[in-house]
């Protein structure tokens, strides 16, 4: 019989790692550059409401945050509030938040200006009609209701 | 003559580690999640000197949605499940029979389309209590919203093939469409109806 193996024993050379750093620090900046810390903590309750026709906010920096719900420690009382970056506010003080949020930004970019309300989905309007009109008169045009993407049925079941 | 000594090189053996120590601080700190949701434009303050201007508006170019504080809707002054508001809204904007109770249908040009008859001047008005639970507004305007995306995708599949929302940001076809389906949700001013709570 002929045999065509080579009967020595060919040894599978170790796989270099030395570009191992470098795979890794491109992950890194990758996800040092995605990241955003989380700002602030929430002091309420947010469930917020499913919907189907949801969009992606385009540019986070544009972005403002505005939190409504049910404060989660019971000493505040379990009316609906409003939270503003890391404190509670009375409604007439948002206004004020609204354009101190709007001279950080870059001067072009301020009629860009995204209030992106989050609330939760058994608080009662009353609240949000209010938050509204001072977002109208602080002239914050471009109002964002946070959703989570559901189906129909979870739609539905908002109510 | 002195020797010149060379300076030992750095050890890099360690920078891997290193690197995965921040890579898994990151990975674990980061927060992916986009903001999502409706975007909605609130109307401008009315001024106050400027006299109220009653918009006058035929009544068949509106379609009023009233949600009261239980929850329940009114639309077009009948009771409806909110199963069915999508549809009801979708034939107001659409009009496809030219029906004398629902809006005027007016010719417009269009780029890609020519003239069309579209209803210019609907308006759909959307009225909530104070008491109403703020999902259930969701709802409701998730729904209207739906009405408007469903109506708009099917021009972009009939017309040109290709789903509404692949449509760029700056796609002439998509301002086309849009043109021919203006998003118009019209708010009431805040009213007390049914007493605070």
């Amino acid at each position: 019989m002929i045999s065509f193996r080579d009967k020595t024993e060919k040894r599978i050379p170790g796989i270099s790692t030395a570009s191992l750093p470098d795979i890794i620090f491109m992950l890194l900046f990758f996800f040092m550059i995605t990241t955003t810390l989380k700002e602030t903590s929430l002091l309420v309750q947010i469930k917020p409401p499913f919907a189907t026709e949801i969009k992606k906010l385009e540019k986070k920096s544009l972005v403002t945050f505005i939190y409504i719900g049910i404060p989660t420690s019971e000493k505040y009382g379990k009316l609906p509030r409003l939270q503003l970056n890391d404190a509670f506010q009375p409604i007439e003080n948002l206004r004020e938040f609204v354009e101190q949020e709007r001279q950080n930004l870059v001067e072009n970019d301020r009629n860009k200006m995204t209030v992106s309300m989050k609330a939760d989905k058994t608080i009662e309007m009353g609240i949000i009609t209010d938050v509204k009109q001072e977002l109208r008169k602080a002239s914050a045009l471009k109002l964002n209701y946070s959703a989570a993407s559901g189906t129909q049925q979870s739609v539905f079941s908002n109510m | 003559m002195r020797k010149k000594r060379r300076s030992p090189e750095v050890n890099a053996g360690s920078m891997a580690d290193i690197a995965f120590q921040l890579l898994i601080f990151f990975l674990v700190s980061t927060t992916m999640d986009t903001d999502k949701g409706l975007l909605r434009k609130l109307p401008p303050m009315p001024d106050p000197n400027m006299q109220e201007e009653t918009k006058d508006v035929k009544e068949r170019n509106v379609f009023l949605v009233l949600v009261n504080r239980n929850n329940q809707l009114l639309v077009e002054n009948q009771q409806m499940n909110i199963r069915d508001l999508r549809e009801a809204a979708k034939e107001f904007i659409e009009n496809p029979y030219n029906d004398p109770d629902l809006p005027v249908k007016e010719p417009i040009d269009v780029p890609y389309f020519g003239e069309v008859m579209v209803t210019k001047y609907h308006v759909i008005s959307l009225q909530n209590d104070r008491g109403t639970s703020y999902g259930t507004y969701m709802a409701v305007q998730n729904e209207l919203t739906a009405a408007y995306n469903e109506l708009k995708d099917q021009l972009a599949k009939s017309r040109f093939n290709v789903k509404y929302d692949d449509l760029k940001e700056d796609d002439p076809r998509r301002e086309a469409i849009d043109d021919i389906y203006p998003l118009k949700i019209s708010e009431a001013e805040p009213r007390n109806v049914g007493g605070t709570r």
